[in-house]
């Protein structure tokens, strides 16, 4: 039997399909130029060398990470891009190509409105549907999982999602309650019995909502296959493979909700611990699976909930940290890069998260202390962040340009940090977005 | 009893809390001795959350214990008792904007803090604050807001405000998500809060508390 792969060798192979970029019938994709070739191999390049802190950059590598923002530059609202991929792919394609980071974080974030009409989306309200066409989507918090739910999720994640939660977040998808319990077809004697709740109208109308919705989901990512594909053919890479989440977050904001878990925490502390482990496979998997899908080795995990001021210490190293941290081993395991973006600050969180293997994981901070954080998980971990939002939003190119390069001094000290902007924005003053990428190219050099 | 029923909401025992409450009732104290203990404690639960000992767990299990308290007590309550307020705090999330977390718990620490707090929710349109800055007559306004679309919802609201002739009456302070300094001056408020208990201190420092 051949040696298994170590973790060092997957990362190195996840990082190799990302230098070869594909198109979409898995052909090596042309560059439109030689230089565009380049270009995508050495923005990379230095994306990883950043990375794997084994040596520097040529420069500190820069990347903004908006969610809107791109859609306003190109004078459109979140609405617009929803519903017209055309627009969709106008605006990303603008953004990438104006302010030309290392890399452009695709156009996945503003999602195919008519496929959430059709399920008729529940957890969020969307421009038109709910929030003003030029406003983003936000999250309706809520209990969309009980308490006294916590065995049903635990025995069986999926079975759960699929006739519990699901039919609560869809309006479409009310009728997935009545589908059997498919562990049950096991032999000949279980086949037809199961069949039946899909010969039922309602069932059979959510499986036809679902059609529908999975047809407009394939027009739009084709939509975004093919910006994607254009850019890197300029020599744009896309930096995100895919995304996971903190177990934590994961019951805390969309299946408990914030007041649920907290109160969880002292109401049934044991099951809330022993659901957390139950989800953290499938966190790793999730993660795992897009990076193959994609050929991309970043994976993004949005934290929330163990931010400063939300959880204890305590708290935080019981509930939140254990399980975040085995996520992203299990994901550095299969060559992957964590790259948990704490929003809001993390300040008292530095001396517990440092815990973690070398040169693997990729932190992006908000309000932290830039400087702490580099002391603190300098020698592990390479840091990214963290130009304000307001900054962008009302500051000058001068001030913006001042602030990042006392950040390329402080954090970017011997390698070890991509700039980039701390929390996703909507709004902003292009030439101060202009002035982040430009401060990594003026003051950035590695001697 | 009132004295455990104290340390009983205060460090978080909840079952414990709510036995103790109904004991003390069938044994004849008075709804407004309970009331009265678990105010105490929900002042030393904001003393902890002052002192960074408490979070949002803390927080969010208080709010619960003197929901649940209240729902025992209603029917032996006459009349809720007449507190005395330092003073008037109409708080909201601005228009477009559907974020609480960080609004509640400036609600509760205000409240606790003894402040009359009127809380419009979320998502609240300039108009309606101003509808109620003419009925509630607030001396405080806290503006709150997450997404970077809350600074030009805060610039509305607070020129709405001005437009209907109230803004010299009340203080407006700022604060959530990415909020800054810079936003206090862009949307013309008067202060900008980092934190819960920096709104606390703002609005005590206005109305004149030591």
């Amino acid at each position: 039997m051949a040696a298994q792969p170590t973790p060092e060798e997957k990362q190195e192979a996840l990082f190799q399909t990302w230098l070869s970029p594909k198109d979409a019938q898995g052909n090596d994709l042309p560059f439109q130029s030689p230089q565009a070739a380049q270009q995508y191999k050495e923005r990379i390049t230095r994306i990883k060398d950043a990375i794997q802190l084994k040596k520097r950059p040529d420069r500190v590598p820069v990347v903004i990470a908006p969610s809107f923002f791109p859609v306003f530059n190109a004078g459109m609202t979140p609405h617009d891009v929803m519903y017209d991929y055309d627009k969709l792919a106008v605006a990303f394609k603008k953004f990438a190509l104006d302010f030309g980071a290392d890399a452009h974080i695709g156009a996945t974030a503003p999602g195919p409105g008519r496929a959430y009409e059709i399920m008729d989306y529940k957890l969020y309200s969307w421009p038109g549907h709910g929030v003003a066409p030029e406003h983003s989507y936000q999250c309706n918090e809520g209990e969309y999982m009980k308490a006294d739910e916590y065995d049903a999720l635990i025995q069986d994640p999926s079975g759960y999602f699929l006739s519990t939660y699901l039919p609560r977040v869809f309006g479409a998808l009310g009728p997935l309650q009545m589908l059997p319990f498919l562990p049950g077809i096991l032999e000949i004697y279980g086949v037809a019995i199961n069949f039946i709740p899909f010969g039922i109208p309602p069932v059979q109308a959510a499986l036809k909502a679902l059609m529908e919705a999975g047809g407009e989901a394939l027009k739009w990512i084709g939509t975004l296959g093919a910006i994607d594909g254009e850019l890197a053919s300029q020599g744009y890479p896309e930096f995100w493979g895919g995304f996971t989440k903190a177990p934590f977050d994961t019951l805390g904001d969309t299946l408990r909700g914030t007041k649920g878990i907290m109160l969880d925490i002292y109401r049934q502390p044991d099951k809330l611990l022993e659901a957390l482990e139950a989800l953290t496979p499938l966190m790793i998997k999730l993660g795992v699976g897009a990076a193959r899908a994609t050929g991309k080795p970043i994976i993004f995990i949005p934290l929330h909930k163990g931010a400063d001021g939300f959880l204890s210490e305590e708290q935080y190293e019981k509930f939140y940290w254990p399980t975040l941290r085995k996520v992203m081993l299990g994901l550095i395991e299969e060559g992957c890069v964590p790259n948990p973006a704490a929003e809001g600050g993390y300040n008292s969180r530095l001396s517990v998260i440092k815990d973690l293997p070398k040169g693997k994981t990729l932190w992006l901070f908000d309000a932290t202390d830039m400087a702490k954080a580099k002391a603190a998980t300098g020698d592990t971990a390479c840091i990214m962040g963290n130009v304000p939002s307001s900054m962008l939003n009302l500051g000058t190119p001068k001030e913006v340009k001042d602030y990042a390069k006392k950040l390329i001094d402080v954090a970017g000290k011997g390698g070890g940090f991509i700039l980039s902007n701390g929390a996703f924005f909507d709004q902003a003053k292009a030439e101060n977005v202009k002035a982040v990428v430009e401060a990594a190219q003026e003051y950035g050099a590695y001697k | 009893m009132s004295k455990k029923l104290v340390s009983a909401i205060a460090d978080m025992r909840e079952e414990e809390a709510l036995k103790l409450v109904r004991k003390m009732l069938s044994e004849g104290t008075t709804p407004i001795a309970i009331l009265d203990a678990a105010r105490e404690a929900m002042g030393i639960v904001g003393e902890r959350y002052e002192k960074g000992t408490y979070f949002l767990p803390e927080l969010i299990m208080a709010g619960e214990m003197l929901t649940q308290i209240t729902a025992i007590i209603k029917p032996e309550l006459a009349k809720m008792p007449e507190v005395k307020r330092h003073g008037k705090v109409l708080i909201g999330t601005v228009k477009g904007d559907i974020h609480d977390i960080g609004k509640n718990i400036v609600s509760f620490m205000l409240d606790v803090n003894g402040f009359e707090v009127r809380d419009l929710g979320v998502d609240v349109a300039p108009q309606k604050f101003v509808e109620a800055i003419r009925d509630f007559r607030p001396q405080v306004i806290g503006l709150s807001g997450f997404l970077t679309l809350a600074f030009d919802a805060m610039k509305e609201t607070i020129a709405a405000i001005k437009a209907a002739g109230l803004r010299d009456g009340v203080k407006i302070m700022i604060g959530g998500g990415q909020i800054s300094e810079q936003i206090k001056d862009y949307a013309g408020a008067d202060a900008y809060g980092r934190d819960a208990m920096a709104g606390v201190t703002l609005a005590k420092k206005w109305l004149g508390d030591k």
